[in-house]
């Protein structure tokens, strides 16, 4: 962690050690390319466990889980991404692995990762139009649930 | 010979579940080939943000249904690192050998399944048949056979039923004696061996580059295990071996076979000693209904490293859920593993990474 803010003084809004062996990161989108190149090849992170994004209403953020077979480190980095333009660079270039789960992450938040050569609906059907796990994306959220007075008396 | 595509799926024998493996082969050999995936996708990280944290343990479970336990707890141990609870001493003893228990179900239901891909039936009959002592288990501790609803935020549901050592014991060493059989079954046939040997590899590097973990990792040669490497519950306090390919040039679909058959007789010894060793005490702690925060946690599942990520914004509900599906990043890679195999092999290439499609589509 030391290190990787001497190396990049300026990019980290947050940046601290969440439980041992956890380090949190909170970065902008114009650095992620930058310090996940670092990250892997100077730090040897070389499992990209996974990438989220989440809809925070305001702006949406990237979440990758870097994790290091050798330190037994996870490091989780939050890029921040204006709402307005859901964009970020791609990580394909470094790992193969973000080619499914940037493809899964546009499918369901919308979230554009330029530079992945295919971003095509994986989980939707090809067809759909919307990004559902967005929070305007409606969501059932009240059940009805049917009484067993309603039942008998046929809701009277 | 002109190279065109074929579909296998995503009505196939050979898919275990609903997906389309698209490969494009020229003559018999596979140049290319295609996952074409999502034909079971329910939306759970949809559903899951509208229902409140302890009743999304239903919904984990059914994410894939022959390994429900380790799915479930991998969700409770996620939402405990948000909500600061620290589970009991014999809760996480409990943990361990249901989690154990359901591990050896989950590769035991891989087995059968691998047998008739490669055209023996025999393995499907006695692998289920073996199963279905450990589900008698299973369901004695709670209650169900499958989908079991068991780990809770904070611990589990009940305690271990009286006698239950007793059962484990006989169940297991029944068990250790058919392995032998297994062994003579699969391994010393020639036609299996002729059929897996040097046929889907994927070499270390490219492995670690598509994500490809557990087992499927373990077959080429690295010492991962997040039982180890990360421990968690009780696991620190286990004497195990994570199972190796250490014959060298592994990661063809025999290393896969063989790390995945190990691993039932070290999942064995791991029930033996939990259900020695577990303390008494509580096995439940109280969870807080809300939460606020995020947290994350990695198990090994059956089929390698599940994630969850979950988001509260001090709701009773998660804000986000993010299921990190190890057979999901395993697809990505199967084409590497396919390339330059013949039309024959696919049915063996696909059985040894162990698809479960409820997971991979979540």
């Amino acid at each position: 962690m030391r290190r990787l803010r001497e190396r990049f003084p300026s990019a980290f809004t947050e940046l601290r050690v969440v439980r041992p062996s956890v380090v949190k990161a909170v970065i902008d989108r114009k650095d992620l390319v930058e310090v996940c190149t670092h990250l892997k090849k100077e730090l040897g992170f070389e499992h990209l466990s996974c990438v989220t994004a989440v809809d925070w209403k305001d702006h949406f953020e990237s979440v990758y889980h870097l994790y290091s077979y050798k330190l037994g480190t996870t490091a989780q980095i939050n890029a921040v991404i204006p709402y307005d333009d859901p964009k970020i660079a791609s990580l394909v270039p470094l790992w193969n692995a973000a080619r499914y789960h940037e493809r899964e992450a546009w499918d369901l938040m919308g979230v554009t990762y330029e530079g992945n050569p295919k971003l095509e609906r994986i989980l939707l059907p090809k067809d759909f139009r919307y990004h559902p796990l967005r929070k305007d994306f409606p969501q059932e959220t009240e059940r009805q649930y049917i009484t067993r007075r309603k039942l008998k008396t046929g809701g009277r | 010979m002109a190279e065109f595509w074929v579909n296998m799926g995503p009505q196939h024998p050979m898919t275990h579940g609903l997906w389309n493996m698209r490969v494009k082969i020229d003559g018999e050999t596979i140049t290319d080939a295609e996952p074409e995936i999502g034909y079971l996708h329910r939306g759970y990280e949809k559903i899951m943000e509208v229902r409140e944290f302890q009743k999304n343990v239903v919904l984990t479970d059914r994410l894939c249904y022959v390994s429900s336990i380790t799915w479930s707890h991998a969700y409770c141990l996620a939402c405990e690192k948000i909500m600061d609870v620290e589970v009991p001493p014999r809760g996480q003893w409990i943990r361990v050998i249901a989690l154990e228990l359901q591990r050896v179900a989950s590769h035991l239901m891989w087995l059968a399944a691998y047998g008739p891909d490669l055209g023996l039936l025999t393995g499907l009959l006695w692998a289920l048949r073996e199963r279905e002592l450990f589900l008698d288990l299973l369901q004695l501790l709670t209650g169900a056979r499958m989908n079991q609803n068991f780990p809770r935020i904070g611990g589990v549901r009940n305690d271990l039923p009286p006698d239950f050592d007793k059962y484990c014991f006989k169940v297991i060493k029944h068990f250790r004696e058919k392995m032998s059989e297994y062994e003579r079954l699969f391994q010393d046939s020639k036609i299996f061996l002729m059929r897996t040997q040097g046929v889907g590899k994927i070499s270390l590097a490219d492995a670690i580059d598509w994500g490809v973990t557990g087992p499927n990792l373990r077959a080429c040669g690295m010492d991962v295990d997040l039982r180890r490497l990360e421990p968690y519950e009780a696991y620190p306090e286990v004497e195990f071996e994570p199972q190796v390919w250490r014959g060298g040039d592994g990661g063809d679909s025999y290393a896969r076979f063989m790390c995945r058959f190990n691993e039932l007789r070290e999942s064995c010894s791991i029930i033996e000693q939990a259900v020695k060793k577990a303390p008494s005490g509580a096995y439940r702690a109280k969870a807080p209904r809300r939460a606020e925060g995020e947290g994350f946690a990695r198990t090994e599942d059956s089929r390698g490293e599940a994630l969850f990520y979950v988001i509260g914004d001090g709701d009773d509900r998660p804000y986000r859920v993010k299921i990190r599906s190890p057979v999901f990043c395993t697809m990505a890679a199967t084409p590497i593993m396919l390339r330059g195999n013949k039309m024959a092999d696919v049915v063996s290439i696909l059985g040894s990474v162990d698809v479960c499609v409820g997971e991979m589509d979540k």
